[in-house]
């Protein structure tokens, strides 16, 4: 359907793809407007600054029918117009974001509306971006690794192996080491899925499925076996917050983003790192290279498996420093299959971001969101069953994947052997 | 691994006008079965990968192990001792796990003793019961495989199927056979619908299905979860708890010779579906167009066959084979009720044991036994040593390892190079 789509009904594509965005664009208004008709029951409070802060926000009240009234039809609006035009591409993602925003926007007020508790927006960004941390980590090892040519389904098991390393070690020498440590552990993973992908030319999907069921059969009967009888082992030792000088002083910025641990810091300069250097340094240039046309890259004298390999563990370390957050960085203590799957979550971050940092970024952060959102409405009361609620990112996920992503394409090179002739 | 190694044919025929003598004969066969070893057909691959990876878990069990470790910890003045005491640690661990997967010689020896024959047959019973769902969600997996598609969903669709299954179960009442049959029809109806999902949006708007199948697998939880506390669903009633009632007598699966060895008709049922999987694959139109896609998607569009129906009807078997591995099991003789964790590991073991089959139906049949033996050995071995059942998982994911890295093996035990890699390309990069 690609190849037909793309060249002989182009046309026709464009046409459905119009009615089906401006099709959802006017559901999401109609629904928004739904939300006020059942939100009559007062204003809504959004409080801008943690009960703890020093310098006291003012909260918002907002009318809350009204709003999602407004909001609904500039919604039913936006989908009208985008039925009938065809706008650039950059409109088409602003419209996108617009029509979300304006959706969750609706469904905060509703389920505040009327409510003494006010919805916390601080609180529930801050959760968004720590929550987020393990999955943007995961995702831009994804990137990393991809752009060479390897796929990687084992960031599941880099940051489970990285979780429980990083627990150990922290518990019998000091935090610091604990994440180095985590680190090298999802590198070793890294370096397994290199040897054999790139080696011994193993299918690279089974490999990092393999590598996961092997990583969490490993640390499950190291936890049986070893940290139940010693808890000195699984001691639970944490980094603590870190808050930047002045920027952490800012009002409802600073709190959300320069009040956290390390590992929030961290992320920040891996996203911009691997940005940076994926797309604008000679190293990023021979990287694609090597994943878009390896025997090309090879020609012009480009070290295919070595840039391979070095990219792979690169990528294992990234995703091992994820796996360390979620025991140093968060809860301290490991327990059994900790991960739960934010590897493969990280994974569709990845591909929904069409294998660039920034997009896998923003694919992990809107996953973080849906999750902290869910989580947030859980503890006001909504009367939305909690499993429901916690359906919602995934749900989400589907959607943006199948309606709003489109057709992604992978590096041309990913997932196939390089064998020199 | 079912197949038989290609080499030894090719090399037979091109002299054929002398009727070999017996000796000969023989001699040929000899030097046949030597050829296929040393050059490591898929089936000495295999067996290979089990001996390494069997190798790997008892460093593993002995390391882990106090009494090792303190004996390792005097190495120097006792050599001896360390080596003995890793010896009895894995020894111990490894003869618990046959006993409780195979046979029990204390069991064989108890029956010449007037103690119970049906005894003997217990820990294979538990094998194949253990085997049973994952024979379905291995085919779930493989047949996808077959057509080019990655099902990372089987865990949703098991529970599909589980909970039409249960349902099915417990609310309606209906003579014996029936019962057991609707159930089971239900179960297959459940799974088939998850199924379907992620291949209808992959056929309509190309979302990547190893996507849309994880992300299926947590919705599928969590509503398997809010419909197990939802009284009017499928709670019992008078129970917090997230469990539902105990399905029928009637809609349980009847015992396979006699009440010891538990095996219980799903077995049989598992094996009807990998027969059927066979004939539905090699002698079908419809698995054809299935085997044409996933080797050719641009291929199979040119012969004019239909790439998208394609997707969409092998996600919707798969997910019916998924989901009567669900019924399987909550109509089976161990379980009654569906409790929210009952999906276990099924979904995820059945791609190991999909690989390890190398998508071929009796391929997946051999491993899902392979792997119920580790699974039944690895309850027993935890009894009788306090050795983690885990180590059974670490196995199976080593033997999967090595069979995906046919060279590696070579290395590993010096084998001659034969054919390029014995694994076929079963799954595809992401561009499919």
């Amino acid at each position: 359907m690609t190849t037909l789509a793309g060249v002989a009904g182009a046309p026709l594509a464009t046409v459905n793809r119009r009615l089906v965005a401006g099709g959802t664009f006017i559901l999401f208004g109609l629904i928004d407007i739904v939300l006020g008709y059942f939100a009559h029951k007062g204003d809504a409070t959004f409080a801008l600054s943690l009960p703890t802060a020093s310098v006291h926000v003012p909260s918002i009240h907002a009318p809350a029918a009204v709003i999602c009234y407004v909001l609904g039809a500039a919604s039913v609006a936006l989908g009208t117009w985008r039925a009938t035009v065809d706008p650039s591409r950059r409109v088409r993602r602003l419209s996108i974001a617009v029509v979300l925003l304006f959706f969750v926007i609706s469904l905060l007020l509703w389920a505040d509306a009327g409510s003494t508790i006010p919805i916390n927006l601080v609180n529930l960004l801050q959760n968004t971006l720590t929550g987020s941390i393990p999955l943007i980590l995961g995702a831009l090892a994804g990137c990393v690794c991809e752009r060479s040519g390897v796929i990687n389904i084992a960031i599941e098991g880099q940051l489970l192996l990285g979780a429980f390393t990083a627990a150990v070690v922290a518990s019998v020498s000091s935090l610091w080491l604990g994440l180095i440590s985590g680190s090298l552990s999802g590198g070793l993973i890294g370096f397994l899925l290199a040897v054999f992908a790139i080696k011994y030319f193993a299918d690279q999907i089974i490999l990092g499925v393999v590598l996961n069921v092997l990583a969490l059969g490993l640390t499950n009967y190291l936890y049986d076996s070893i940290l139940v009888n010693h808890q000195n082992l699984n001691a639970g030792n944490t980094f603590s917050v870190v808050k930047i000088p002045v920027l952490g002083d800012i009002p409802v910025i600073g709190p959300i983003f320069f009040n956290s641990n390390i590992f929030l810091y961290l992320t920040y300069a891996a996203i911009i790192v691997v940005q940076i250097g994926l797309f604008s340094t000679r190293w990023g240039l021979r990287v694609r290279a090597v994943g878009e046309h390896p025997t090309a890259a090879d020609t012009v004298g480009i070290r295919v498996l070595g840039t391979r390999y070095s990219n792979v563990i690169m990528g294992g370390l990234l995703a091992g420093i994820g796996g360390a957050y979620l025991t140093v960085g968060s809860v301290g203590t490991f327990s059994p299959d900790m991960s739960s799957g934010l590897g493969y979550i990280a994974l569709a971050a990845m591909i929904f971001g069409r294998w660039t940092p920034l997009g896998a970024t923003a694919a992990a952060l809107l996953f973080g969101f849906t999750e902290a959102l869910g989580n947030i409405l859980g503890s006001i009361n909504v009367p939305i069953p909690t499993y429901i609620l916690a359906m919602f990112p995934y749900v989400a996920t589907i959607f943006a994947v199948a309606g709003l992503g489109g057709r992604v394409r992978a590096p041309a090179a990913d997932g196939q052997p390089y064998i020199k002739a | 691994m079912s197949e038989p190694p290609p080499s030894v044919t090719t090399q037979e025929s091109p002299e054929a006008p002398r009727r070999p003598q017996p000796m000969e004969r023989a001699g040929q066969t000899g030097r046949a079965v030597i050829n296929s070893i040393v050059e490591g057909s898929p089936a000495v691959v295999t067996f290979l990968a089990i001996v390494a990876a069997l190798f790997l878990g008892a460093l593993l069990i002995a390391f882990t192990n106090d009494a090792v470790l303190h004996a390792w910890g005097q190495f120097f003045s006792n050599p001896g001792n360390a080596f003995a005491q890793a010896w009895d640690a894995v020894f111990a661990a490894y003869r618990a796990m046959f006993d409780g997967a195979i046979v029990s010689p204390a069991t064989v020896a108890a029956a010449f003793h007037g103690g119970s024959v049906g005894a003997i047959f217990y820990p294979i019973s538990q094998t194949l019961s253990d085997a049973t769902p994952l024979i379905l969600t291995g085919l779930s997996v493989a047949i996808a495989f077959r057509a080019g598609l990655f099902n990372i969903g089987a865990a949703g669709q098991w529970i599909g199927g589980a909970i039409v299954a249960g349902y099915l179960g417990f609310a309606v009442s209906l003579p014996p056979v029936i019962h057991v049959i609707v159930c089971l029809l239900g179960g297959i109806a459940g799974g088939a619908v998850v199924g379907w999902v992620p291949g209808e949006l992959k056929a309509r708007t190309g979302a990547h299905e190893v996507i849309v199948t994880i992300m299926l697998n947590y919705v599928m939880y969590n509503l398997l979860s809010y419909l197990l506390g939802t009284p009017k669903a499928l709670q019992a009633p008078g129970q917090s708890n997230l469990i539902s009632p105990n399905i029928a007598a009637n809609a349980q699966l009847p015992h396979v010779g006699g009440p010891p060895p538990a095996v219980d008709a799903g077995f049989l049922v598992a094996l009807a579906a990998a027969v059927a999987v066979g004939w539905l694959l090699n002698r079908s139109t419809i698995g054809f167009q299935f085997r044409t896609v996933g080797a050719n998607p641009s291929a199979a569009r040119s012969a004019g066959i239909s790439v998208e129906r394609a997707w969409v009807l092998v996600m919707a078997i798969a997910g019916a084979l998924a989901g009567l591995s669900g019924a399987s099991v909550i109509q089976g003789s161990a379980v009654h009720a569906i409790t929210f964790n009952s999906y276990g590991t099924y979904g995820f073991d059945g791609i190991t044991v999909a690989l390890l089959g190398r998508a071929k139906p009796w391929g997946v049949v051999l491993a899902a036994i392979l792997f119920g033996a580790l699974h039944a050995g690895g309850t027993t071995m935890q009894a009788a040593t306090s050795v983690p059942t885990d180590i059974s998982q670490v196995i199976q994911g080593l033997i999967v390892l090595f069979v995906a890295a046919p060279p590696l093996i070579r290395v590993i035990f010096r084998l001659r190079h034969a054919q390029a890699g014995s694994m076929e390309a079963v799954a595809k990069g992401w561009n499919g």
